[in-house]
């Protein structure tokens, strides 16, 4: 059976504010799905309910047809987030960390950290302080660092936010790759419309924490079904 | 003239007497250390315990906690000491523990005094701790506690840096080593008693000798502290 994760009519308010309002998705394996809304329009809250970092106020959440808790989801999800954060040690050791909590040999973290370098074009980075490498390393980094503990969900958010064209090519890449190679369900946010051409297989609307449209991306970027679509496409949305 | 006379007469015999030796100046540096160092210990004990609870954790009355521990950052070393001295007095209390004139007794008071340092430098630094620091462990599969002990490792440095300031101030006090100790010779008597007491008799070349000890001390320990941080940052 395909891994799959579904949202059920998902609500979370910050303070008075509606965040998302009865958010209903279905995301399935194989596929790279973008969540793709302007500033404020509720991906991040997505992402980060997804990932089981918050809990919804309403709503429920399943994965594989199985109701799931946010404790257990944080178990098989991870979100990169959009400014990359570094823990205060070497490359090695925040590749490790992950992998260091799920009791795996030294010698076996050793060698998933050196792939998962390789895979995001960082070869003997280990040794360097994290926080010293530059803006994209880190993204980078972060990006391996999801990567080796071959989450079930990889949820990225605006991964390539602030970086140079260089960067993001090579987390795009990156991306793709592991959609070939592994069975993932994989969410990014971004609220770049070429981005999104670029890397989208299904495209998720959101806009003022409401699902406006879901469809292909050649479908959604033809054919828009919803006029607040239509208009985010052509740049004429007002804010 | 006069002054500047004392202070270099001061030094030589600051010199001298760690040079030579001297048995009473050592036997109380060697006893300032080590209750300085037991108060720290024992106020790290509780201190950084609470330091955590109070900079990670979100419950009635953390802000009416964190304000006590912020007034109590000042509270005068004789006042203190005099509390010490009723609940350590045969009467008192806690008299049966036997901790009036005791080096164990200024260990305590000393504890108490600083574990306000502790409490509120360390918290603030863990509540200032970019809270991504945690989402991002539990994002890589951390359970709560996990991704507190994240925090904590970040904050390592800030912490180790309260604790050093702790200890100085413990060291550098007067009051409770006075009143709680009583200054008795090669029993309770430390830096700080030893340089009043010195002071009080005239005997400033021998004070300021003593003081300039407690200083280095002090100076040594921050500065190592600090290299520290330097490389670890580098």
């Amino acid at each position: 059976m395909n891994a799959h994760l579904q949202l059920n009519a998902i609500e979370k308010n910050h303070q008075k504010v509606k965040a998302l309002d009865s958010v209903s998705l279905k995301l399935k394996e194989g596929k790279i799905f973008v969540l793709l809304g302007i500033n404020g329009s509720g991906k991040t809250t997505l992402l980060r309910i997804a990932a089981g970092l918050d809990e919804p106020d309403k709503g429920s959440i399943l994965f594989n047809d199985e109701r799931i808790q946010a404790r257990e989801l944080r178990k098989i999800a991870t979100l990169v987030f959009q400014k990359a954060v570094m823990f205060n040690t070497s490359v090695y050791d925040n590749l490790a960390f992950g992998l260091r909590i799920r009791g795996i040999s030294e010698q076996e973290i050793s060698e998933k950290v050196s792939a998962a370098l390789s895979s995001v074009g960082l070869v003997d980075f280990e040794k360097r302080k994290a926080k010293k490498t530059s803006g994209g390393e880190q993204q980078r980094i972060a990006l391996a660092r999801a990567f080796l503990l071959e989450p079930r969900i990889l949820l990225l958010d605006e991964p390539t936010a602030n970086l140079d064209p260089n960067n993001a090519m090579i987390i795009e890449n990156a991306i793709r790759t592991r959609r070939k190679e592994k069975g993932t369900i994989i969410v990014m946010a971004t609220h770049n419309l070429n981005q999104a051409k670029r890397v989208a297989d299904e495209i998720i609307h959101i806009y003022n924490g409401r699902i406006l449209e879901t469809a292909s991306t050649k479908e959604f970027f033809n054919h828009p079904r919803n006029e607040m679509s239509r208009k985010f496409i052509n740049g004429e949305l007002q804010f | 003239m006069v002054l500047t006379a004392t202070i270099i007469e001061a030094f030589r015999q600051a010199l001298h007497l760690i040079a030579s030796g001297n048995p009473e100046v050592f036997s109380i540096v060697l006893r300032s250390l080590y209750v300085s160092g037991l108060g720290t210990l024992l106020a790290c004990l509780w201190g950084i315990p609470l330091s955590i609870i109070i900079g990670l954790y979100s419950f009635r009355g953390k802000w009416l906690i964190k304000n006590f521990f912020n007034a109590m950052l000042g509270i005068p070393t004789v006042t203190l000491g005099l509390l010490l001295v009723m609940f350590f007095s045969k009467s008192g209390p806690l008299g049966f523990f036997h901790l009036l004139y005791t080096t164990n007794g200024i260990a305590i008071g000393q504890a108490i005094l600083i574990t306000p340092i502790i409490v509120s430098y360390a918290s603030s630094a863990l509540g200032a701790t970019d809270m991504q620091v945690r989402d991002l462990a539990k994002t890589l599969g951390a359970s709560d506690l996990q991704a507190n002990l994240a925090i904590v490792r970040e904050t390592k440095w800030a912490m180790a840096l309260s604790i050093i300031s702790a200890f100085n101030r413990g060291f550098g006090e007067l009051g409770i080593a006075m009143m709680v100790g009583g200054n008795i010779t090669y029993v309770t008597r430390m830096l700080t008693t030893a340089i009043a007491l010195q002071g009080a008799m005239g005997e400033f070349a021998f004070a300021i000798a003593l003081a300039i000890i407690l200083m280095t001390i002090v100076f040594i320990i921050t500065v190592a502290i600090n290299i520290l941080e330097r490389l670890h940052k580098s």
